[in-house]
């Protein structure tokens, strides 16, 4: 009824070919970033901000990493943790050697040296695919989180072992360290991941997302039309762990103020995993999708009982957030095997066609 | 129809968002604490007794005495499953209600607190775990980490071992093992076990177990057996230490030559060896059992009336006692800042003057009907350990039993390297905050 673009022509191809083609589209996302952008910073306490919102969007943003890896060039990886680390190491060296630099441009550095990491443990992908490559990854994370806490370079020869984020400041306002406010944090990790996300959004809808689609839905037909892959599958492992890179370091940086090596664990390479795999392969919302369901509910779940007053103990709260977590999985699953995207997706056709389904 | 949806809708929206809207005021006279237990995930077997050591304790002043000097207690656990992820949501969410103070209760989650517990102005207490160089109060005003650190337990290790061989001349030439997590909590005696060794001429072996690998040793222990130490220090947490302890008596090696850490001390951690733990050898910083009319009055007043989630059987074990000696300091803190301020419902503030000013002496323990429970505990503005005295506890195959005098660290060798540690601490961190807290005069 209201979800109809029935009137709306398109006259160029510019407009046929936008990212939203639909009116209701383009109102619906000015809206989520309306609300993102102003009505949480404004309403939200720290709790909102610091441990629901910005979690969220940092994970979000490694999900598209690896979306855009696996779900995009159909390469499996388990070391999207590990890039992550690289990241915000990186970001943490960088830092300590040159303070005066802004944290930004270090955050958004750190990600190149994440990428270039990333082509090194892409290289076997040119060989092996599939659970092979799987593995290979996997060794790329090993061997990542043994340096994390063999190369004492990497956290500056500290007595802990860990890396603690300084303070940084952008324009006299302190945005890392013990002193930034929760609100400063989240309106620059939402500003990064906005930005990331539209850059994504273009790169896969011009030559390389093409590229990168077409290899994986065949490889040798996309070599025989004149696709390198050796070029191409390296190129998708470096934007990938750019962009888990720099959800790495602002992980640390925005987020967490200091990390042991603990934080990028295999475990946290396959939480991105299944957020990619329930959000939908291939797809940027459902990127967004994964990470909400498989961070932010099991949060509203925990705060269920004891709104509604119920005397149950934190450690049985925990569990029965464990059981139903894990049946939402299956159940959304079961109905929709392709993610939580394509859900969305035949949601909005079933608004369309309505009141006359056919 | 769809005005019912809208209602609903509104409804479900208020109800969800409410826990993020801004929090109402708290009551008045009271105390709010918060505990950061880990009853869930792989280390819940030793988180499962000391969360519930630390609540009862706490249940029983407030059964007992109504709170704590006219104040009412309001205790409310956050599970962290040990995540450090699950630790920084749990304390966003008690932040807003005004804690007194944190318990952290994993090294990962201190890491996190330190620096923010001077800005959001609620005091560390991370009892005998957590960064070893925060005991330097002039640059840790607000974390503290007595009775003892690493390094402490690490250097009664070693003189333990030198009684045993019968002098620190003895020791020259001994192989030393240290069978430690390769995570910053296991490495962290390295530094003083490496200069002792320097100092008193024994070799240091180190073995690190990786965090994957914790219940998968066998390997590790073969290279103990090639190597035959004389003695070996475990410095290991959860799911490590059991398997540690059977693998050496698997090799055959000594028991009462392996010692752990306070932390590889559980009933749990000796007991699946059987027969072969016997003689196997831990630090402890507090008694063992119930023969104190502290836990008599836990019992009496909090686990007989059904008020615990404890076992009756395990109260007074190892772990137990030890999330009791947690709450006795979170409580003697509180009071001590009651005391100091003259006022019953303190403060973050407050409660770190209490901290700094902690003075359980032998009469405040006889008080508290913990005679010889634990040492006596007292803290300064510069020093927020103490290097309290530890004995070493052996098992006989049921439980602990002491097997050496309560045995004071040697704090001439750790203090230089606290203080270091503090300073690199600070300097890494450039801008970290000069100490402005005042230091209240000693009682």
């Amino acid at each position: 009824m209201l979800y109809r673009e029935a009137g709306q022509f398109k006259t160029n191809y510019t407009a046929d070919m936008a990212v939203f083609p639909i009116l209701q589209d383009r109102i619906g996302i000015a809206v989520i970033l309306g609300i993102a952008a102003i009505i949480i910073p404004l309403f939200g306490n720290d709790f909102l901000l610091q441990a629901v919102m910005t979690p969220f969007l940092v994970f979000s943003l490694a999900t598209i990493g690896l979306n855009l890896l696996t779900g995009y060039t159909g390469l499996l990886s388990l070391g999207s943790a590990g890039f992550m680390g690289v990241g915000a190491y990186a970001c943490y060296k960088l830092s300590t050697i040159f303070p005066g630099v802004n944290i930004i441009v270090w955050i958004i550095a750190s990600g190149f040296v994440a990428a270039a990491v990333g082509v090194l443990f892409g290289l076997p992908s040119l060989r092996i695919k599939g659970f092979y490559l799987a593995v290979a990854t996997l060794a790329a994370q090993f061997f990542l989180s043994w340096c994390f806490i063999r190369v004492p370079w990497l956290f500056n020869y500290n007595v802990s072992g860990a890396i603690e984020v300084p303070t940084r400041t952008l324009f006299g306002v302190p945005i890392t360290g013990p002193n930034a406010a929760p609100v400063t944090r989240y309106l620059i990790v939402l500003a990064i991941v906005v930005a990331m996300t539209w850059l994504a959004s273009n790169l896969l809808r011009g030559r390389f997302g093409r590229m990168w689609m077409a290899v994986r839905d065949m490889d040798i037909a996309a070599e025989l039309i004149g696709i390198k892959l050796l070029q191409t599958k390296l190129l998708a492992f470096a934007v990938s762990s750019f962009y888990c890179g720099v959800a790495g370091a602002m992980m640390v940086f925005l987020w967490y103020g200091g990390a042991e090596a603990e934080v990028f664990s295999i475990n946290q390479s396959f939480t991105i995993l299944f957020m990619v795999i329930i959000g939908g392969l291939g797809s940027l919302i459902g990127s967004f999708f994964g990470a909400a369901l498989i961070y932010i509910l099991p949060i509203i779940l925990r705060i269920v009982p004891a709104e509604l007053g119920m005397p149950l103990h934190a450690a049985t709260v925990e569990h029965l957030t464990f059981i139903i977590v894990g049946a939402l999985i299956i159940i959304f699953l079961i109905v929709e095997p392709h993610g939580l995207a394509r859900l969305w997706q035949i949601g909005k056709q079933k608004l369309r066609v309505w009141p006359f389904p056919y | 129809m769809r005005k019912k949806h809208l209602v609903l809708g509104a409804a479900v929206a208020a109800f969800v968002g409410a826990p993020f809207a801004v929090p109402s005021a708290q009551a008045q006279e009271s105390v709010y604490v918060p505990l950061f237990t880990y009853r869930t995930g792989p280390f819940a077997g030793s988180g499962i007794p000391i969360a519930n050591g630390m609540s009862d304790y706490l249940n029983m002043l407030t059964e007992r005495d109504g709170g704590i000097g006219g104040a009412k207690l309001i205790v409310e656990e956050c599970e962290t499953g040990y995540d450090t992820k699950k630790g920084v949501e749990c304390y966003e969410s008690v932040k807003g209600k005004k804690p007194v103070l944190t318990n952290p209760y994993s090294t990962g989650i201190t890491l996190q607190l330190i620096p923010t517990a001077a800005v959001d102005k609620i005091p560390v207490l991370s009892m005998a775990y957590g960064l070893s160089a925060s005991a330097d109060g002039n640059l840790f005003p607000w974390v503290f980490n007595p009775p003892a650190t690493y390094w402490d337990g690490a250097s009664v290790f070693v003189k333990y071992a030198a009684q045993k061989e019968g002098g620190f001349d003895k020791l020259k030439g001994k192989k030393l093992g240290l069978v430690h997590l390769d995570a910053p909590y296991g490495k962290e005696p390295i530094p003083l076990l490496e200069a002792l060794a320097k100092e008193y001429g024994f070799e240091l072996k180190l073995y690190p177990v990786p965090a994957s690998e914790m219940q998968n040793q066998s390997s590790l222990w073969l290279n103990v057996r090639r190597d035959r130490p004389d003695w070996i220090y475990l410095q290991g947490w959860g799911a490590m230490n059991p398997t540690a302890v059977k693998e050496a008596a698997k090799i055959n090696f000594p028991m009462n030559r392996l010692v752990g850490v306070w932390w590889s001390g559980g009933d749990d951690d000796a007991r699946p060896a059987g027969d072969g733990a016997k003689g196997y050898s831990s630090l402890d910083f507090h008694a063992v059992g119930t023969d104190f009319p502290v836990i008599k009055d836990i019992q009496k007043y909090v686990v007989d009336k059904g008020k615990s989630q404890v076992q009756k059987e395990k109260v007074g074990e190892n772990l137990y006692n030890r999330g009791v000696v947690n709450s006795m300091l979170i409580a003697e803190a509180i009071r001590t800042a009651q005391q100091i301020t003259g006022k019953k419902a303190v403060t973050g503030e407050d409660v770190r003057r209490g901290l700094e000013q902690l003075n359980i002496s032998d009469a405040r323990l006889k008080e508290m009907g913990a005679t010889g429970f634990v040492s006596p505990i007292r803290t300064s503005c510069t020093d927020h350990n103490g290097h309290h005295k530890v004995y070493v506890a052996e098992w006989n195959g049921q439980k602990w039993v002491k097997a050496s005098d309560w045995m004071e660290p040697m704090k001439d060798k750790v203090r230089p390297l606290i203080e270091a540690a503090a300073k690199a601490y600070a300097e890494s961190n450039t801008g970290w905050p000069k100490r402005t807290e005042p230091c209240d005069k000693s009682s």
